[in-house]
């Protein structure tokens, strides 16, 4: 295995006197498929939101591409390569979709401090914009359209779009196909079938089917701490997986 | 609305303007004060309106701006395109160097710290009497020709050609200034900082330079005033002139330039009118029209005539 492009080592993050997460030590390689379960109030959310840096660990340190991330503020951390998707969408209402998709990619191309060139006279900016929301088959009127107005599995494509706009090197999808209705879920999840292999991907989710399609490698977490990690057959018949996770009810 | 329409309805407003001159000959003065604060409005809306930065502050450039203008020409500097850099310039260090303090904590503490460092400088300024002339105001101000080459005459004519002019250069560069990457990146943190943050961008640094640059835009407003005037009173930094001048902004429309710009105008022509009328209650018919405003919706004046007038056609 190459060096991994993500590494988090003994990782602590305490609420109070609560342990969110306990010692958390995970590896992702170059390109990986990574799933990252557990059931709900494992510390999931808070783990994703210590890779990016909007909460700040109480313990331990992270590497990205090889260099400790572990001080540096979260827009530092993004312009070095890591991306992340919303469980519950952040966008912005008000712009379209094409105006948002290039919104990230002026600020990966480090140009959202001018104020002299207008972002119409950017052509290379629309052009790649377009050409990603193509990618991600969004039709052509709806690009156009206030983010408010676009049915939810779109909302959520989009999510996954201005993460792959900043071109990362880690993309952290946090539930990706959260509450979307299922006649629109067989496009959320073919797009993140078809995410380009240079990208690693964490996945972060509930739903095993989606795990068990997607992932070649999964960590379940359980209260805060690494309970497994292996690839998706050992997991599937891994005992203490099963008590502590599968054999819950099922509407986890 | 289509995009000839719309070309056709802004030729209008600024040919509202020069036609104005002509037409109105003896409410040059008053025209001439609603110019400057259709750019004090144009500066707030660049904050609130597009950033989302919300400041019940605001005359505290205005004031900064003013006082700078008049003391520089008080102290025989009356240049008034130098007053009007020299303004700006105080203006914006003063907004630079209380942005991190107003920036610091949420949405409600930062406007308490806005509306506090406005109450501070109203009673530094009503003290400082040997510096601004305090409650008396600021006498004395002489002012050169502009550009050298005209004076302020007695009907206001060059006073309100000049501030006009000022407004133009301003609301040109502000168009720029909302097309641009960090124009859409102001949008994109009013919309949603979250998602702001989650891009890479260091929304702290994009929040700092429009406070900045809004403070700049009020500083020359409030040097319009001190130069235009010849005159600067206590007024300028008082809690009512940041209410005001949030009041107009609503009233046209946020977030867009035109609404910032067309709320000074219907504001400061209503209150004229309706207090020549009812000395008294202007304020109360002022209260209905935002009212009725608020009622019909999102967008005041701008995103009201949008709505009656014919849908673009999808493209």
């Amino acid at each position: 295995m190459s060096a991994p492009v993500l590494q988090t080592e003994a990782l602590v993050r305490r609420f109070g006197g609560f342990t969110a997460v306990d010692r958390v030590s995970l590896a992702l390689a170059a390109g990986a498929r990574h799933a990252l379960i557990g059931p709900n109030g494992a510390g999931k959310t808070t783990f994703v939101n210590l890779l990016t840096g909007a909460l700040a660990a109480t313990e331990g340190r992270i590497r990205l591409l090889g260099q400790d991330v572990t001080a540096l503020p979260q827009h530092r951390r993004i312009k070095r390569g890591l991306a992340r998707t919303f469980q519950i969408n952040q966008l912005f209402a008000e712009l379209s979709p094409l105006e948002a998709v290039s919104l990230a990619i002026a600020e990966r191309e480090g140009l959202t401090a001018r104020w002299w060139k207008p972002m119409r006279a950017h052509h290379d900016i629309a052009t790649e914009a377009q050409a990603l929301l193509d990618r991600l088959r969004v039709p052509a009127a709806e690009m156009r359209a206030p983010t408010a107005d676009l049915p939810y599995g779109r909302q959520r494509l989009l999510e996954i779009a201005m993460a792959l706009a900043l071109k990362p090197a880690v993309l952290l999808l946090d539930e990706p196909a959260a509450g979307v209705p299922p006649g629109e879920s067989r496009e959320v999840l073919a797009s993140i079938a078809a995410l380009p292999r240079e990208v690693a991907v964490l996945l972060i989710e509930h739903d095993m089917d989606l795990v068990f399609r997607f992932a070649e490698r999964i960590t379940v977490l359980a209260q805060g701490a690494i309970l497994a990690e292996g690839d998706a057959a050992a997991i599937a018949t891994d005992r203490r997986v099963r008590e502590a996770y599968l054999g819950e009810p099922a509407d986890g | 609305m289509s995009a000839a329409l719309r070309y056709a309805l802004q030729a209008l407003f600024w040919a509202g303007w020069a036609g104005a001159y002509f037409a109105f000959p003896d409410y040059l003065p008053l025209l001439g004060q609603i110019a400057i604060m259709a750019i004090f409005v144009l500066s707030l809306d660049l904050l609130v309106g597009y950033a989302g930065f919300v400041t019940l502050g605001h005359a505290a450039f205005l004031g900064v701006g003013a006082y700078a203008a008049g003391i520089l020409a008080q102290q025989g500097f009356g240049d008034p395109i130098v007053g009007l850099f020299f303004a700006a310039a105080v203006a914006a260090l003063v907004g630079f160097a209380t942005a991190p303090l107003v920036l610091r904590g949420g949405d409600l503490a930062g406007l308490m710290v806005t509306l506090g460092i406005a109450l501070m400088l109203y009673e530094a300024a009503n003290r400082l009497a040997w510096l601004t002339g305090g409650s008396d105001g600021l006498q004395g101000v002489e002012m050169g020709n502009v550009l050298g080459l005209w004076r302020f005459d007695l009907f206001g004519r060059v006073a309100y050609l000049y501030s006009l002019a000022v407004l133009v250069v301003l609301f040109l560069l502000a168009r720029l200034i909302v097309a641009s990457p960090f124009g859409l990146a102001l949008r994109g943190i009013k919309g949603n900082r979250r998602r702001m943050e989650a891009i890479g961008t260091p929304v702290q640094a994009r929040l700092i330079a429009v406070y900045t640059l809004s403070a700049a835009y009020a500083g020359v407003a409030g040097a319009l005033l001190a130069q235009t005037t010849q005159f600067v009173s206590l007024d300028v930094l008082s809690f009512g002139r940041s209410a005001e001048a949030l009041l107009m902004l609503v009233l046209g429309g946020m977030g867009s330039l035109y609404g910032g710009m067309i709320g000074a105008v219907l504001f400061m022509l209503a209150h004229h009118s309706l207090s020549e009328l009812t000395p008294q209650f202007w304020q109360f018919w002022i209260g209905i029209a935002l009212i009725a405003l608020a009622i019909a919706g999102r967008g005041g004046v701008v995103g009201l005539v949008a709505r009656l007038l014919p849908k673009r056609r999808p493209e």
